[in-house]
């Protein structure tokens, strides 16, 4: 049987398509985008419900629709998308053939089957067991096997990848190295086979468990087996994550790495500990020992943050970098001024790593401290924190590499190009404030996954303060701002893929590998050097500095603050 | 070449460092290294640290020490479903159970005082929250958790269940009263 080795150059932006991983990456997405429209719908009901002005369902329904939101976005409206992340790291930026394009699509069609099984089974109404399905709550059969057989399918994904890696370096349609951004992908990648493996060895029992075949599961190994699963899995959007980041600078840019050797220990800190993050969910658990809590909370004394803290400085830098060296060099901030804040490219992306690092990383660290997670453990600061890493961090990230791919890879022109230029801002920034309230509420004690904090029915209600009730009701109004962000993101996106002008290229046509591809490049022999003569008192990109210094002060002063509070609370041990 | 290309040069291991990058690392190691010791530290000078004492056993077992102390120090009863009130002697130990969707006994503590307070559930996942005081530990079934905890202040208190539990999870509350210590 002969592979298919035809290849498309984008006119525009010189990258290669290898016909049949065009297609993948195409249909990955979309996957992804129609999860992320449901998601999407269901954000709004969960929303309203919890605006306590509003109340708009009635228990039931908010369960349902909260596990169903859960399910959505954080697997099938990511993971699909990371898949195409993954396959456009190996294919196109190796200039490589997608190996076993055939299996690839299995893996698709198995992701869309687990998908639909695990959404019918909550639809159905007897699976709100929640995105964490703990144990003893059970549900139907269905919900845990379409979970499976969408991580067999991700999982056979991953490998289509790593055997398009080895196809690259046997046919060396490369020199050298892989690019930092593969090298990046490589990374989620791994994490997700060990993630997905977790994830193997306690849903394969739970499936079993719910159809009778297992007479009892032990909560607390669900838990802690779960997580490695639940918790790696966001390892994988953050390693996915940040070389989208590195993506988006060197498109956008032109930007450079500041080195290569930083970030690539960054990535690989990240493979060798973000792994032991399953801890950070059972803090407040019996059963475990401090010493366990301690060294797995911290990924072996916060080597993984450190990781993050690294690549929060070199992608800005590398951008600042690029920047002074294209003359905008005066001052601390020209650079930053003069970026193109008007294209949803960049500005999607850099307002997803500020909101990463200041909202998400830092509430991340302050939930993962043994002590402090007492006062914070289950109230809704948690999703506070993670709509700041997965939903600005991830999910915004992608939309702003979605207005790169639409028009190299789909050869759409983008529709409605004014409305995309706001889209960031709406979206991300209404997300911001979102997840600060609801931080805020967390703070004065209101819990998460809860229909009612008026406690309707209760015969010993718990009286709130108004300040949450105003919390939540500024969070719940931003939240429709970001929902109506997100609405504009689908509409552009789907507009302009189905409906968006297509782009014409004369003379175009696919051609066998090799004719017509830019050859590779010749390794150049040049003694690695530093950078040239920009910046400020030696340091190169003394703005990204003194950024990161304001993320350092922020951080070690709301780090005390919590202590500080933590120290006012009844003693116990 | 950009972080899409591969790299120019084939040693790029050898580029040496900007300051910057140098820098930041050597500011951002330090830093994770205090919040690395904060969390010994704590539960050195600490007051707030939760216990790692935990037993496994049954709902029966757990169900008939709770019952134990409520027959031992019930002083009242509350509301239209008489859930007793109890007041244990200082220093005692003391059970709540966690199960759907209630807690019960109701606790009755005096300020100051130490308490060894455990808690279990007796069927799925449930949560202890503690509010105002914002203290949030998970209940297992079948994992007993002992904890000494010494109330502050007297008032009135919340105990709320925060970890989902199902359709009626909402109504899961109860009351803790603090008291000031009887004069003897």
């Amino acid at each position: 049987m002969a592979v298919n080795r035809n290849f498309r150059t984008c006119p525009s932006t010189g990258l290669v398509y290898h016909e049949p991983a065009e297609k993948l990456i195409r249909w990955n997405a979309v996957a992804g985008v129609v999860s992320l429209l449901v998601g999407g719908v269901l954000a709004l009901l969960v929303t309203l419900t919890r605006w306590p002005a509003v109340k708009l369902l009635p228990p039931d329904w908010f369960y349902l629709a909260l596990t169903a939101h859960g399910l959505d976005m954080l697997v099938f409206w990511i993971i699909f998308f990371e898949i195409a992340v993954l396959y456009f790291a190996a294919s196109t930026l190796l200039k490589c053939r997608l190996a076993t394009p055939k299996v690839a699509w299995a893996a698709f069609w198995l992701m869309i089957v687990g998908a639909l099984m695990n959404n019918f089974a909550v639809f159905k109404g007897d699976s709100s067991v929640m995105f964490t399905s703990y144990v003893p709550m059970g549900a139907h059969p269905l919900f845990y096997l379409g979970l499976i057989l969408f991580a067999v399918g991700a999982l056979i994904a991953v490998f289509v990848f790593f055997g398009t890696l080895v196809v690259g370096k046997a046919e060396k349609t490369y020199n050298g190295s892989v690019p930092l951004v593969t090298f990046g992908a490589i990374t989620a990648a791994i994490i997700a086979t060990f993630t997905i493996a977790a994830g193997a060895i306690i849903l394969i029992p739970t499936f079993l468990w719910s159809v009778g075949l297992v007479s009892h599961i032990d909560s607390l190994m669900y838990r802690t087996v779960w997580w490695g699963f639940g918790h790696s899995s966001q390892q994988i959007n953050v390693a996915a994550h940040v070389s989208v980041w590195y993506a988006i600078a060197a498109i956008v840019f032109g930007a450079k790495p500041m080195s290569e050797k930083v970030s690539r220990m960054a990535f690989v800190l990240y493979i060798l500990f973000l792994q032991l993050a399953s801890a950070h969910h059972l803090l407040a658990d019996p059963g475990l020992t401090s010493n366990w809590k301690i060294f797995n909370t911290s990924y072996a004394m916060y080597l993984a943050v450190l990781a993050s803290m690294v690549h929060g400085l070199t992608v800005p830098g590398a951008i600042e970098v690029a920047q002074r060296e294209k003359g905008f060099n005066k001052g601390f901030f020209e650079w930053l001024r003069k970026a193109p804040w008007g294209n949803p490219c960049f500005s999607g992306m850099f307002i997803s790593l500020v909101g990463f690092g200041f909202l998400g990383g830092i509430s991340g660290v302050m939930m993962g401290t043994e002590q402090l997670n007492l006062i914070i453990h289950n109230t809704i600061y948690v999703p506070g924190h993670f709509h700041a890493t997965v939903v600005v961090g991830t999910t915004l990230a992608f939309m702003a590499l979605t207005y790169f791919l639409i028009p190299t890879l789909f050869r759409r022109e983008l529709m409605f190009p004014g409305m995309a230029k706001w889209q960031p801002y709406v979206y991300g920034l209404g997300m911001c404030a979102f997840s600060v309230f609801m931080m805020g509420a967390g703070t004065l004690g209101v819990p998460r996954r809860h229909w009612d904090m008026a406690f309707s029915g209760a015969i010993l209600p718990h009286e709130f303060p108004g300040t949450a009730y105003l919390m939540m009701g500024i969070m719940a109004v931003s939240g429709i701002a970001a929902v109506v962000g997100g609405a504009m993101y689908l509409l552009i996106t789907v507009g302009s893929v189905f409906f968006g002008r297509k782009i014409e290229t004369p003379g175009f046509k696919r051609v066998p590998v090799r004719e017509g591809m830019a050859p590779p490049p010749a390794p150049v022999a040049v003694a690695p050097a530093g950078h040239g003569a920009i910046g400020l008192g030696g340091f190169v990109a003394p703005g990204t500095f003194v950024l990161a210094m304001i993320f350092l002060v922020s951080f070690v002063l709301y780090y005390f603050v919590n202590w500080k509070y933590l120290s006012t609370v009844w003693p116990m041990n | 070449m950009t972080a899409i290309h591969s790299p120019a040069q084939r040693v790029w291991w050898k580029q040496p460092l900007d300051r910057v990058e140098g820098t930041w690392i050597v500011i951002a190691f330090v830093w994770c290294l205090v919040m690395f010791f904060m969390m010994p530290y704590w539960h050195i000078y600490g007051k707030q640290n939760l216990s790692n004492e935990a037993y496994r056993t049954t709902p029966e077992a757990y169900v008939a020490k709770t019952q134990a102390m409520v027959d031992k120090y019930t002083v009242r009863t509350a509301t239209e479903q008489n859930i007793p009130v109890v007041h244990p002697v200082p220093g005692s130990d003391v059970y709540l159970i966690a199960r759907l969707w209630n807690f019960w006994p109701i606790l009755e503590l005096e300020e100051g005082q130490t308490y060894k307070l455990h808690i279990m559930s007796t069927d799925w996942l449930h949560g202890f929250s503690l509010q105002p005081e914002n203290i949030n530990v998970q209940i297992h079934p079948g994992y007993e958790h002992v904890m000494t905890i010494t109330p502050t202040k007297e008032g009135t208190y919340s105990i709320i269940c925060n970890e989902y539990c199902g359709i009626n999870h909402h109504t899961m509350a109860s009351k803790l009263y603090v008291v000031k210590p009887k004069k003897s």
